[in-house]
Protein backbone atom coordinates (compact mmCIF):
# COMPACT_ATOMS: atom_id res chain seq x y z
CA UNK A 1 0.00 0.00 0.00
CA UNK A 2 1.53 3.17 -1.06
CA UNK A 3 -0.87 6.55 -1.06
CA UNK A 4 0.58 9.81 -2.33
CA UNK A 5 -1.19 12.87 -1.29
CA UNK A 6 -1.10 16.77 -2.36
CA UNK A 7 -2.36 19.33 0.09
CA UNK A 8 -2.18 22.70 -1.75
CA UNK A 9 -3.14 26.16 -0.68
CA UNK A 10 -1.53 30.30 -0.42
CA UNK A 11 1.14 30.87 1.73
CA UNK A 12 -0.07 31.22 5.30
CA UNK A 13 -2.94 29.23 5.13
CA UNK A 14 -1.63 25.77 6.89
CA UNK A 15 -1.58 23.58 4.02
CA UNK A 16 2.06 23.08 5.68
CA UNK A 17 0.77 21.52 9.03
CA UNK A 18 -2.55 20.11 7.45
CA UNK A 19 0.44 17.82 5.58
CA UNK A 20 2.66 17.58 9.20
CA UNK A 21 -0.47 16.23 10.66
CA UNK A 22 -1.24 13.58 8.26
CA UNK A 23 2.19 12.45 8.21
CA UNK A 24 2.69 12.51 11.58
CA UNK A 25 -0.81 10.43 12.30
CA UNK A 26 0.57 7.63 9.80
CA UNK A 27 3.93 7.00 11.86
CA UNK A 28 3.16 8.55 15.28
CA UNK A 29 -0.09 7.54 16.24
CA UNK A 30 -0.25 4.59 13.27
CA UNK A 31 1.87 2.16 12.03
CA UNK A 32 2.57 3.54 8.30
CA UNK A 33 5.49 5.03 7.15
CA UNK A 34 5.29 8.58 6.07
CA UNK A 35 7.80 11.32 4.48
CA UNK A 36 6.32 15.10 4.14
CA UNK A 37 7.76 17.39 1.93
CA UNK A 38 7.25 20.78 0.99
CA UNK A 39 7.60 23.70 -1.37
CA UNK A 40 6.46 27.62 -1.31
CA UNK A 41 7.58 30.65 -2.40
CA UNK A 42 9.50 33.38 -0.05
CA UNK A 43 6.98 35.09 0.76
CA UNK A 44 5.35 34.96 4.15
CA UNK A 45 1.94 34.98 2.96
CA UNK A 46 0.36 34.50 -0.45
CA UNK A 47 1.87 32.60 -3.58
CA UNK A 48 1.26 29.05 -3.95
CA UNK A 49 2.62 26.43 -1.28
CA UNK A 50 1.79 22.74 -1.39
CA UNK A 51 2.32 20.09 1.20
CA UNK A 52 2.98 16.77 0.09
CA UNK A 53 2.35 13.30 2.19
CA UNK A 54 3.47 10.19 0.81
CA UNK A 55 1.97 7.12 3.58
CA UNK A 56 3.66 3.43 3.07
CA UNK A 57 3.40 -0.08 4.94
CA UNK A 58 6.76 -0.27 3.25
CA UNK A 59 10.12 1.66 3.12
CA UNK A 60 10.06 4.59 1.31
CA UNK A 61 12.57 5.26 -1.32
CA UNK A 62 12.07 8.13 -3.49
CA UNK A 63 10.58 10.73 -1.32
CA UNK A 64 8.24 12.76 -3.50
CA UNK A 65 5.28 11.85 -5.12
CA UNK A 66 5.02 10.41 -8.60
CA UNK A 67 1.13 10.67 -8.76
CA UNK A 68 -1.55 12.32 -6.84
CA UNK A 69 -3.45 9.56 -5.23
CA UNK A 70 -5.27 12.38 -2.93
CA UNK A 71 -5.66 15.98 -4.44
CA UNK A 72 -6.40 18.78 -2.04
CA UNK A 73 -6.85 22.35 -3.17
CA UNK A 74 -7.55 25.60 -1.11
CA UNK A 75 -6.46 28.24 -3.16
CA UNK A 76 -7.13 28.91 -6.60
CA UNK A 77 -4.19 29.69 -7.97
CA UNK A 78 -2.63 26.46 -6.37
CA UNK A 79 -5.43 24.67 -7.68
CA UNK A 80 -4.79 25.74 -11.45
CA UNK A 81 -1.26 25.52 -10.85
CA UNK A 82 -1.06 22.10 -9.93
CA UNK A 83 -4.31 20.03 -11.44
CA UNK A 84 -2.58 18.79 -14.07
CA UNK A 85 -1.42 16.17 -11.93
CA UNK A 86 -4.73 15.58 -11.35
CA UNK A 87 -5.21 11.71 -12.93
CA UNK A 88 -9.23 9.92 -13.37
CA UNK A 89 -8.54 7.74 -10.47
CA UNK A 90 -7.49 10.47 -8.31
CA UNK A 91 -9.54 11.70 -5.43
CA UNK A 92 -10.24 15.44 -5.45
CA UNK A 93 -11.68 17.55 -2.66
CA UNK A 94 -11.75 21.48 -3.20
CA UNK A 95 -12.81 24.41 -0.73
CA UNK A 96 -15.62 25.47 -3.57
CA UNK A 97 -15.25 29.07 -1.85
CA UNK A 98 -11.88 29.39 -2.30
CA UNK A 99 -11.72 27.35 -5.59
CA UNK A 100 -14.78 29.48 -7.30
CA UNK A 101 -13.13 27.79 -11.18
CA UNK A 102 -13.03 24.32 -10.63
CA UNK A 103 -15.40 23.11 -13.66
CA UNK A 104 -12.84 20.46 -14.97
CA UNK A 105 -15.37 17.95 -16.40
CA UNK A 106 -15.20 15.65 -13.08
CA UNK A 107 -16.76 14.75 -9.79
CA UNK A 108 -14.81 16.42 -7.14
CA UNK A 109 -15.67 16.48 -2.79
CA UNK A 110 -16.30 19.95 -1.77
CA UNK A 111 -15.77 21.34 1.48
CA UNK A 112 -16.48 24.81 2.99
CA UNK A 113 -13.87 24.35 5.56
CA UNK A 114 -13.41 27.93 5.54
CA UNK A 115 -17.08 28.29 6.50
CA UNK A 116 -16.60 25.53 9.35
CA UNK A 117 -13.96 27.74 10.08
CA UNK A 118 -15.67 31.01 10.53
CA UNK A 119 -18.88 29.49 12.37
CA UNK A 120 -16.19 28.52 14.94
CA UNK A 121 -15.06 31.74 15.23
CA UNK A 122 -11.47 31.99 13.72
CA UNK A 123 -10.52 31.09 10.27
CA UNK A 124 -7.33 29.83 11.14
CA UNK A 125 -8.51 26.49 11.66
CA UNK A 126 -9.62 26.09 8.16
CA UNK A 127 -6.83 23.97 7.27
CA UNK A 128 -7.55 21.74 10.28
CA UNK A 129 -11.16 21.38 9.30
CA UNK A 130 -9.74 20.23 5.89
CA UNK A 131 -7.83 17.70 7.69
CA UNK A 132 -11.14 16.50 9.17
CA UNK A 133 -12.34 16.38 5.94
CA UNK A 134 -9.59 14.25 4.09
CA UNK A 135 -10.02 12.26 6.99
CA UNK A 136 -13.63 11.34 6.63
CA UNK A 137 -13.66 11.30 3.01
CA UNK A 138 -10.72 9.04 2.33
CA UNK A 139 -10.41 5.59 3.79
CA UNK A 140 -7.38 5.49 5.16
CA UNK A 141 -5.79 6.98 8.68
CA UNK A 142 -8.19 6.39 11.61
CA UNK A 143 -10.01 9.58 13.18
CA UNK A 144 -8.24 8.86 16.31
CA UNK A 145 -5.02 8.62 15.17
CA UNK A 146 -5.42 11.79 13.28
CA UNK A 147 -7.37 13.90 16.00
CA UNK A 148 -4.48 12.99 18.49
CA UNK A 149 -1.95 14.05 15.65
CA UNK A 150 -3.76 17.49 15.45
CA UNK A 151 -3.91 17.64 19.33
CA UNK A 152 0.06 17.05 19.39
CA UNK A 153 0.72 19.93 16.58
CA UNK A 154 -1.12 22.91 17.65
CA UNK A 155 -0.36 25.18 20.77
CA UNK A 156 -1.89 23.89 23.72
CA UNK A 157 -4.17 27.20 24.49
CA UNK A 158 -5.39 26.51 20.75
CA UNK A 159 -6.79 22.65 21.43
CA UNK A 160 -9.99 23.31 22.13
CA UNK A 161 -10.72 25.40 19.29
CA UNK A 162 -8.91 23.06 16.85
CA UNK A 163 -10.11 19.33 18.03
CA UNK A 164 -13.87 21.35 17.10
CA UNK A 165 -12.86 22.00 13.59
CA UNK A 166 -10.86 18.67 13.53
CA UNK A 167 -14.21 17.13 14.43
CA UNK A 168 -16.82 19.49 12.31
CA UNK A 169 -14.44 18.60 9.12
CA UNK A 170 -14.54 15.15 9.96
CA UNK A 171 -18.68 15.31 10.08
CA UNK A 172 -18.73 17.44 6.69
CA UNK A 173 -16.32 15.10 5.30
CA UNK A 174 -17.95 11.73 6.22
CA UNK A 175 -21.69 12.85 5.05
CA UNK A 176 -19.66 14.28 1.52
CA UNK A 177 -20.44 12.70 -1.65
CA UNK A 178 -18.64 13.72 -4.86
CA UNK A 179 -20.51 16.08 -6.82
CA UNK B 1 32.06 25.84 34.12
CA UNK B 2 32.24 22.06 32.73
CA UNK B 3 29.44 20.78 30.91
CA UNK B 4 28.02 17.63 32.62
CA UNK B 5 26.02 15.86 29.88
CA UNK B 6 22.52 14.69 31.47
CA UNK B 7 21.06 11.88 29.45
CA UNK B 8 17.44 12.15 31.32
CA UNK B 9 18.02 15.87 30.72
CA UNK B 10 18.22 15.61 26.99
CA UNK B 11 15.87 12.67 26.49
CA UNK B 12 13.30 15.08 28.56
CA UNK B 13 14.07 18.08 26.63
CA UNK B 14 14.06 16.38 23.38
CA UNK B 15 10.23 14.54 23.87
CA UNK B 16 9.09 11.83 22.54
CA UNK B 17 11.04 8.80 21.55
CA UNK B 18 8.46 8.42 17.86
CA UNK B 19 8.94 11.80 15.86
CA UNK B 20 8.02 12.99 12.70
CA UNK B 21 10.55 15.95 12.10
CA UNK B 22 13.14 17.52 9.77
CA UNK B 23 16.18 16.48 8.83
CA UNK B 24 17.39 19.85 9.96
CA UNK B 25 16.13 19.30 13.47
CA UNK B 26 17.22 15.58 13.57
CA UNK B 27 21.19 17.15 13.20
CA UNK B 28 20.30 18.88 15.76
CA UNK B 29 19.23 15.96 18.10
CA UNK B 30 22.17 14.16 17.14
CA UNK B 31 24.48 16.96 18.17
CA UNK B 32 22.55 17.32 21.37
CA UNK B 33 22.55 13.64 21.97
CA UNK B 34 26.28 13.26 21.24
CA UNK B 35 27.00 15.46 24.29
CA UNK B 36 27.41 18.73 22.27
CA UNK B 37 27.63 21.54 24.92
CA UNK B 38 28.45 24.39 22.48
CA UNK B 39 27.06 25.73 19.12
CA UNK B 40 28.11 28.93 17.21
CA UNK B 41 26.27 29.56 13.98
CA UNK B 42 24.91 31.97 11.30
CA UNK B 43 21.57 31.13 9.22
CA UNK B 44 21.72 30.08 5.94
CA UNK B 45 18.86 28.32 4.08
CA UNK B 46 18.28 25.42 4.05
CA UNK B 47 20.63 25.00 7.13
CA UNK B 48 18.87 27.32 9.81
CA UNK B 49 16.34 25.13 10.94
CA UNK B 50 19.35 23.35 12.61
CA UNK B 51 20.62 27.03 14.13
CA UNK B 52 16.86 27.05 15.11
CA UNK B 53 16.88 23.99 17.27
CA UNK B 54 20.12 24.27 18.75
CA UNK B 55 18.92 27.62 19.92
CA UNK B 56 15.42 26.82 21.18
CA UNK B 57 16.92 23.09 22.93
CA UNK B 58 20.49 23.83 23.69
CA UNK B 59 20.21 25.96 26.34
CA UNK B 60 17.49 23.80 28.20
CA UNK B 61 20.44 21.17 28.43
CA UNK B 62 22.50 23.63 29.76
CA UNK B 63 24.65 23.90 26.68
CA UNK B 64 25.50 27.29 25.26
CA UNK B 65 24.31 28.64 21.92
CA UNK B 66 25.75 31.62 20.12
CA UNK B 67 25.08 33.24 16.80
CA UNK B 68 27.78 34.88 15.73
CA UNK B 69 28.49 37.76 12.67
CA UNK B 70 29.33 34.85 10.09
CA UNK B 71 30.20 31.35 9.04
CA UNK B 72 34.00 32.35 9.61
CA UNK B 73 33.63 33.31 13.11
CA UNK B 74 31.25 30.47 13.96
CA UNK B 75 33.20 27.99 13.23
CA UNK B 76 36.11 30.04 15.22
CA UNK B 77 34.10 29.88 18.32
CA UNK B 78 33.21 26.19 17.49
CA UNK B 79 37.27 26.01 17.78
CA UNK B 80 37.67 27.89 20.82
CA UNK B 81 34.80 26.32 22.50
CA UNK B 82 36.47 22.89 21.92
CA UNK B 83 39.68 24.01 23.17
CA UNK B 84 38.10 24.84 26.11
CA UNK B 85 37.16 21.50 26.30
CA UNK B 86 33.33 21.47 24.71
CA UNK B 87 31.91 18.80 22.41
CA UNK B 88 31.53 21.70 19.73
CA UNK B 89 29.06 22.17 16.61
CA UNK B 90 28.35 24.51 13.68
CA UNK B 91 25.71 24.26 10.52
CA UNK B 92 25.72 25.64 7.24
CA UNK B 93 25.38 25.44 3.76
CA UNK B 94 27.21 26.07 0.79
CA UNK B 95 28.40 29.92 0.72
CA UNK B 96 28.81 29.50 4.59
CA UNK B 97 30.97 26.38 3.88
CA UNK B 98 33.43 27.69 1.54
CA UNK B 99 33.49 30.54 4.14
CA UNK B 100 34.66 27.79 6.66
CA UNK B 101 37.59 26.21 4.49
CA UNK B 102 40.10 28.66 5.82
CA UNK B 103 39.31 27.62 9.41
CA UNK B 104 38.31 24.50 8.83
CA UNK B 105 42.24 23.74 7.44
CA UNK B 106 42.80 25.31 10.87
CA UNK B 107 41.32 22.82 12.86
CA UNK B 108 42.65 19.89 11.02
CA UNK B 109 46.00 21.38 11.49
CA UNK B 110 45.53 22.32 15.23
CA UNK B 111 43.77 18.66 15.49
CA UNK B 112 40.71 20.22 17.15
CA UNK B 113 37.83 17.71 16.99
CA UNK B 114 34.56 19.59 16.03
CA UNK B 115 31.41 19.20 13.51
CA UNK B 116 29.81 21.02 10.85
CA UNK B 117 26.51 20.04 9.46
CA UNK B 118 26.24 21.13 6.12
CA UNK B 119 23.02 21.06 4.60
CA UNK B 120 23.91 21.33 0.98
CA UNK B 121 22.80 23.02 -1.99
CA UNK B 122 24.52 24.37 -5.08
CA UNK B 123 26.49 27.10 -6.10
CA UNK B 124 28.71 28.36 -7.66
CA UNK B 125 27.91 31.68 -5.09
CA UNK B 126 24.78 32.05 -3.81
CA UNK B 127 23.04 29.42 -6.02
CA UNK B 128 19.65 28.31 -5.34
CA UNK B 129 19.42 28.98 -1.40
CA UNK B 130 15.53 27.11 -1.18
CA UNK B 131 16.86 23.85 -3.03
CA UNK B 132 18.83 20.98 -2.27
CA UNK B 133 22.02 19.65 -3.93
CA UNK B 134 25.36 17.69 -3.66
CA UNK B 135 27.48 21.15 -3.95
CA UNK B 136 30.11 20.30 -1.45
CA UNK B 137 31.14 16.94 -1.59
CA UNK B 138 34.25 17.80 -3.05
CA UNK B 139 34.94 20.77 -1.07
CA UNK B 140 34.83 19.01 2.01
CA UNK B 141 37.86 16.85 0.78
CA UNK B 142 39.92 19.31 -0.86
CA UNK B 143 38.72 23.34 0.43
CA UNK B 144 41.28 23.75 2.51
CA UNK B 145 44.85 24.68 0.83
CA UNK B 146 47.67 21.72 1.90
CA UNK B 147 47.46 18.08 2.23
CA UNK B 148 44.23 17.00 4.46
CA UNK B 149 42.39 13.94 4.82
CA UNK B 150 38.39 14.45 5.77
CA UNK B 151 35.64 12.69 7.60
CA UNK B 152 32.88 12.98 5.87
CA UNK B 153 28.61 10.95 6.03
CA UNK B 154 26.31 11.57 4.11
CA UNK B 155 22.97 11.08 5.68
CA UNK B 156 20.16 9.34 3.11
CA UNK B 157 17.05 9.62 5.98
CA UNK B 158 15.99 11.81 9.07
CA UNK B 159 16.56 9.15 11.30
CA UNK B 160 20.46 9.22 9.91
CA UNK B 161 20.64 12.47 10.42
CA UNK B 162 20.46 12.01 14.48
CA UNK B 163 22.66 8.60 14.06
CA UNK B 164 25.68 10.41 11.64
CA UNK B 165 25.56 13.28 13.87
CA UNK B 166 26.31 10.88 16.58
CA UNK B 167 29.18 9.23 14.69
CA UNK B 168 30.30 12.57 13.40
CA UNK B 169 30.98 13.43 16.86
CA UNK B 170 32.54 10.60 17.51
CA UNK B 171 34.77 10.17 14.81
CA UNK B 172 35.74 14.02 15.39
CA UNK B 173 36.42 12.84 19.31
CA UNK B 174 38.69 9.60 18.08
CA UNK B 175 40.82 11.60 15.75
CA UNK B 176 41.03 14.75 16.62
CA UNK B 177 39.53 16.04 13.39
CA UNK B 178 36.63 17.80 12.41
CA UNK B 179 34.20 15.75 11.16
CA UNK B 180 31.32 16.63 8.37
CA UNK B 181 28.01 15.15 8.33
CA UNK B 182 26.75 15.77 4.46
CA UNK B 183 23.30 16.49 4.21
CA UNK B 184 21.71 17.68 1.53
CA UNK B 185 18.25 20.75 1.06
CA UNK B 186 16.25 17.65 0.15
CA UNK B 187 16.95 15.72 3.39
CA UNK B 188 17.09 18.40 5.55
CA UNK B 189 13.52 20.14 4.89
CA UNK B 190 12.69 16.08 4.45
CA UNK B 191 10.10 15.18 7.93
CA UNK B 192 10.03 11.50 8.17
CA UNK B 193 9.69 9.30 11.20
CA UNK B 194 13.12 9.35 13.97
CA UNK B 195 13.15 6.84 16.35
CA UNK B 196 15.45 8.72 19.39
CA UNK B 197 18.16 6.34 20.38
CA UNK B 198 17.87 5.27 24.02
CA UNK B 199 21.28 5.79 26.18
CA UNK B 200 21.92 2.18 26.07
CA UNK B 201 21.30 2.47 21.74
CA UNK B 202 24.07 4.68 21.26
CA UNK B 203 28.04 4.77 21.77
CA UNK B 204 29.67 7.94 22.46
CA UNK B 205 33.17 8.66 21.91
CA UNK B 206 34.92 11.23 24.02
CA UNK B 207 38.61 12.34 23.11
CA UNK B 208 41.42 10.99 25.38
CA UNK B 209 42.90 13.72 27.94
CA UNK B 210 45.96 14.49 28.43
CA UNK B 211 46.98 12.60 31.86
CA UNK B 212 50.48 11.94 31.82
CA UNK B 213 53.30 14.01 33.98
CA UNK B 214 52.67 17.49 32.78
CA UNK B 215 56.89 17.93 32.49
CA UNK B 216 56.37 15.17 30.29
CA UNK B 217 53.58 15.94 27.91
CA UNK B 218 54.14 16.66 24.44
CA UNK B 219 51.50 17.85 22.29
CA UNK B 220 51.52 16.94 18.84
CA UNK B 221 52.80 13.87 18.62
CA UNK B 222 51.59 10.29 18.94
CA UNK B 223 49.27 9.46 22.16
CA UNK B 224 51.59 9.04 25.42
CA UNK B 225 49.07 7.02 26.92
CA UNK B 226 48.52 4.60 24.09
CA UNK B 227 49.17 2.82 20.38
CA UNK B 228 48.09 5.69 18.79
CA UNK B 229 48.69 8.75 15.72
CA UNK B 230 45.88 10.37 17.98
CA UNK B 231 47.72 12.85 20.87
CA UNK B 232 46.51 12.89 23.98
CA UNK B 233 44.20 16.53 24.33
CA UNK B 234 45.48 19.01 26.61
CA UNK B 235 41.82 20.82 27.71
CA UNK B 236 42.60 25.00 28.22
CA UNK B 237 43.12 25.04 32.02
CA UNK B 238 44.20 22.06 32.77
CA UNK B 239 47.85 23.20 33.51
CA UNK B 240 49.05 21.45 30.33
CA UNK B 241 51.28 23.40 28.38
CA UNK B 242 50.05 23.62 24.70
CA UNK B 243 51.02 26.20 21.77
CA UNK B 244 48.72 26.36 19.56
CA UNK B 245 49.20 27.47 16.15
CA UNK B 246 47.96 27.01 12.51
CA UNK B 247 51.69 27.45 11.72
CA UNK B 248 53.51 24.28 10.72
CA UNK B 249 54.69 23.33 14.06
CA UNK B 250 56.94 21.13 15.83
CA UNK B 251 55.52 18.24 18.77
CA UNK B 252 55.80 20.74 21.56
CA UNK B 253 53.82 22.67 19.02
CA UNK B 254 56.26 25.80 18.32
CA UNK B 255 56.44 27.36 14.79
CA UNK B 256 58.85 25.25 12.63
CA UNK B 257 57.80 27.14 9.47
CA UNK B 258 61.53 26.24 7.73
CA UNK B 259 61.94 23.08 9.10
CA UNK B 260 60.90 20.43 5.77
CA UNK B 261 61.20 17.40 8.56
CA UNK B 262 58.76 19.16 11.12
CA UNK B 263 56.27 19.97 8.17
CA UNK B 264 56.74 16.27 6.66
CA UNK B 265 56.24 14.35 10.12
CA UNK B 266 53.17 16.40 11.12
CA UNK B 267 51.75 16.36 8.16
CA UNK B 268 52.19 12.73 7.77
CA UNK B 269 50.77 11.94 11.08
CA UNK B 270 47.71 14.30 11.11
CA UNK B 271 46.80 12.37 7.29
CA UNK B 272 47.53 8.75 8.06
CA UNK B 273 46.41 8.87 11.52
CA UNK B 274 42.78 8.78 9.77
CA UNK B 275 44.02 6.87 6.35
CA UNK B 276 45.40 4.03 8.14
CA UNK B 277 42.20 3.20 9.36
CA UNK B 278 40.34 3.78 6.19
CA UNK B 279 39.17 -0.11 5.50
CA UNK B 280 38.16 -0.42 9.51
CA UNK B 281 36.19 3.07 8.75
CA UNK B 282 34.17 1.63 5.68
CA UNK B 283 30.67 2.50 6.22
CA UNK B 284 28.35 0.91 3.25
CA UNK B 285 24.95 -0.42 2.41
CA UNK B 286 24.41 -2.82 -0.23
CA UNK B 287 21.09 -3.33 -1.90
CA UNK B 288 20.27 -6.42 -3.94
CA UNK B 289 24.07 -6.94 -4.60
CA UNK B 290 24.44 -10.53 -4.85
CA UNK B 291 23.76 -11.37 -8.50
CA UNK B 292 23.93 -8.00 -9.38
CA UNK B 293 25.52 -7.06 -13.00
CA UNK B 294 25.25 -3.68 -12.95
CA UNK B 295 24.71 -1.20 -10.25
CA UNK B 296 24.77 2.25 -8.81
CA UNK B 297 26.94 3.29 -6.55
CA UNK B 298 24.99 6.69 -4.36
CA UNK B 299 25.28 8.55 -0.93
CA UNK B 300 22.97 10.68 0.51
CA UNK B 301 19.34 11.99 -0.82
CA UNK B 302 20.35 10.61 -4.28
CA UNK B 303 20.39 6.88 -2.61
CA UNK B 304 16.66 7.23 -2.62
CA UNK B 305 15.16 7.15 -6.14
CA UNK B 306 18.09 4.62 -6.88
CA UNK B 307 16.84 2.55 -4.24
CA UNK B 308 13.65 2.80 -6.22
CA UNK B 309 14.74 2.49 -9.35
CA UNK B 310 16.59 -0.80 -8.29
CA UNK B 311 13.38 -2.15 -7.41
CA UNK B 312 12.03 -1.00 -10.77
CA UNK B 313 14.84 -3.03 -12.44
CA UNK B 314 14.18 -6.41 -10.60
CA UNK B 315 10.44 -6.52 -11.08
CA UNK B 316 11.57 -6.17 -15.16
CA UNK B 317 14.27 -8.86 -14.60
CA UNK B 318 17.31 -6.52 -14.68
CA UNK B 319 19.82 -7.69 -11.99
CA UNK B 320 20.58 -4.16 -10.92
CA UNK B 321 21.98 -3.09 -7.69
CA UNK B 322 23.24 -0.43 -5.17
CA UNK B 323 26.31 0.24 -2.91
CA UNK B 324 25.73 3.46 -1.01
CA UNK B 325 28.17 5.20 0.62
CA UNK B 326 27.57 6.28 4.48
CA UNK B 327 30.84 7.58 5.01
CA UNK B 328 31.80 8.73 2.04
CA UNK B 329 35.61 10.35 3.07
CA UNK B 330 37.78 8.50 3.63
CA UNK B 331 36.88 6.90 0.53
CA UNK B 332 36.02 3.66 0.76
CA UNK B 333 38.59 2.56 -1.99
CA UNK B 334 38.00 -1.20 -1.52
CA UNK B 335 34.42 -1.66 -1.13
CA UNK B 336 34.34 0.28 -4.67
CA UNK B 337 37.29 -1.70 -5.88
CA UNK B 338 35.72 -5.03 -5.03
CA UNK B 339 32.64 -4.22 -6.32
CA UNK B 340 33.77 -2.72 -9.97
CA UNK B 341 34.78 -6.37 -10.68
CA UNK B 342 31.94 -7.48 -9.86
CA UNK B 343 29.53 -5.54 -12.06
CA UNK B 344 29.72 -4.43 -16.02
CA UNK B 345 28.75 -0.73 -15.41
CA UNK B 346 28.75 1.07 -12.42
CA UNK B 347 26.01 4.25 -12.56
CA UNK B 348 26.71 7.12 -10.02
CA UNK B 349 23.61 9.35 -9.49
CA UNK B 350 24.74 12.76 -7.92
CA UNK B 351 23.10 16.05 -7.56
CA UNK B 352 26.19 18.09 -9.50
CA UNK B 353 28.16 17.21 -12.44
CA UNK B 354 30.13 15.04 -10.90
CA UNK B 355 32.31 14.77 -7.65
CA UNK B 356 32.09 11.35 -6.44
CA UNK B 357 32.24 9.82 -9.92
CA UNK B 358 35.90 10.92 -9.81
CA UNK B 359 37.29 8.73 -6.77
CA UNK B 360 35.10 5.77 -7.96
CA UNK B 361 36.68 5.71 -11.23
CA UNK B 362 40.31 6.36 -10.13
CA UNK B 363 39.08 3.13 -8.28
CA UNK B 364 37.60 1.18 -10.03
CA UNK B 365 38.83 -1.95 -12.40
CA UNK B 366 39.72 -0.83 -15.74
CA UNK B 367 37.28 -3.23 -16.72
CA UNK B 368 34.20 -1.85 -15.46
CA UNK B 369 32.29 0.81 -17.14
CA UNK B 370 31.72 4.21 -14.74
CA UNK B 371 29.26 6.17 -16.15
CA UNK B 372 28.10 9.65 -14.05
CA UNK B 373 24.37 10.62 -13.74
CA UNK B 374 24.17 14.10 -12.92
CA UNK B 375 21.26 16.25 -12.14
CA UNK B 376 21.28 20.09 -11.16
CA UNK B 377 19.24 22.50 -10.86
CA UNK B 378 17.12 21.81 -7.38
CA UNK B 379 15.24 18.73 -8.09
CA UNK B 380 16.33 15.00 -7.22
CA UNK B 381 16.55 12.20 -9.65
CA UNK B 382 12.79 10.72 -10.41
CA UNK B 383 13.20 6.84 -10.18
CA UNK B 384 12.22 6.55 -13.69
CA UNK B 385 14.94 8.47 -14.88
CA UNK B 386 17.40 6.31 -13.17
CA UNK B 387 15.58 3.60 -14.24
CA UNK B 388 16.72 4.05 -17.83
CA UNK B 389 20.19 4.22 -17.52
CA UNK B 390 19.98 0.48 -16.39
CA UNK B 391 17.82 -0.27 -19.16
CA UNK B 392 20.26 1.16 -21.71
CA UNK B 393 23.06 -0.49 -20.14
CA UNK B 394 22.42 -3.96 -18.55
Amino acid sequence: MKREIRICGFGGQGVILAGFIIGKAACVFSDYNAVQSQSYGPEARGGAARSEVIISDEKIGYPRPTGVDLFVAMAQEAFDTYRKDIRDDTVVIIEPDLVPKHDIGRRLYKIRAQNIAEELGNRIVTNIAMVGAITGIYDLLSADAVKKAVIDSVPKRFTELNVKAFERGLEAGKNARPE
Amino acid sequence: MKYERDPERIRRVLGDKVQFIQGDLALTYGGILAGCSFFGGYPITPASEVAEGMARLLPRVKGTFIQMEDEIGSIAAVIGAAWSGAKAMTATSGPGFSLMMENYGYAIMTETPCVIANVQRTGPSTGQPTLGAQGDMMQVRWGSHGDMEALALAPSTVQECIDMTIEAFNLSEKYRHPACVMADGEIGHLREKVVIPDEEEMTLVERVPATIEKEKFIPFTNSQTRDSKVPDFPTFGTGYRTYVTGLTHNKKGFPATDKQKDHEELITRIVTKISDDRERLTSIEEIEMDDAEIAFVTYGASARPAESAVAMARKNGIRAGMLRLKLVWPFPRRAVNELSKKVNTIIVPEMNLGQIVHPIREYSDAGCDVIRASKVGGEMHLPHELYRYLEEKK
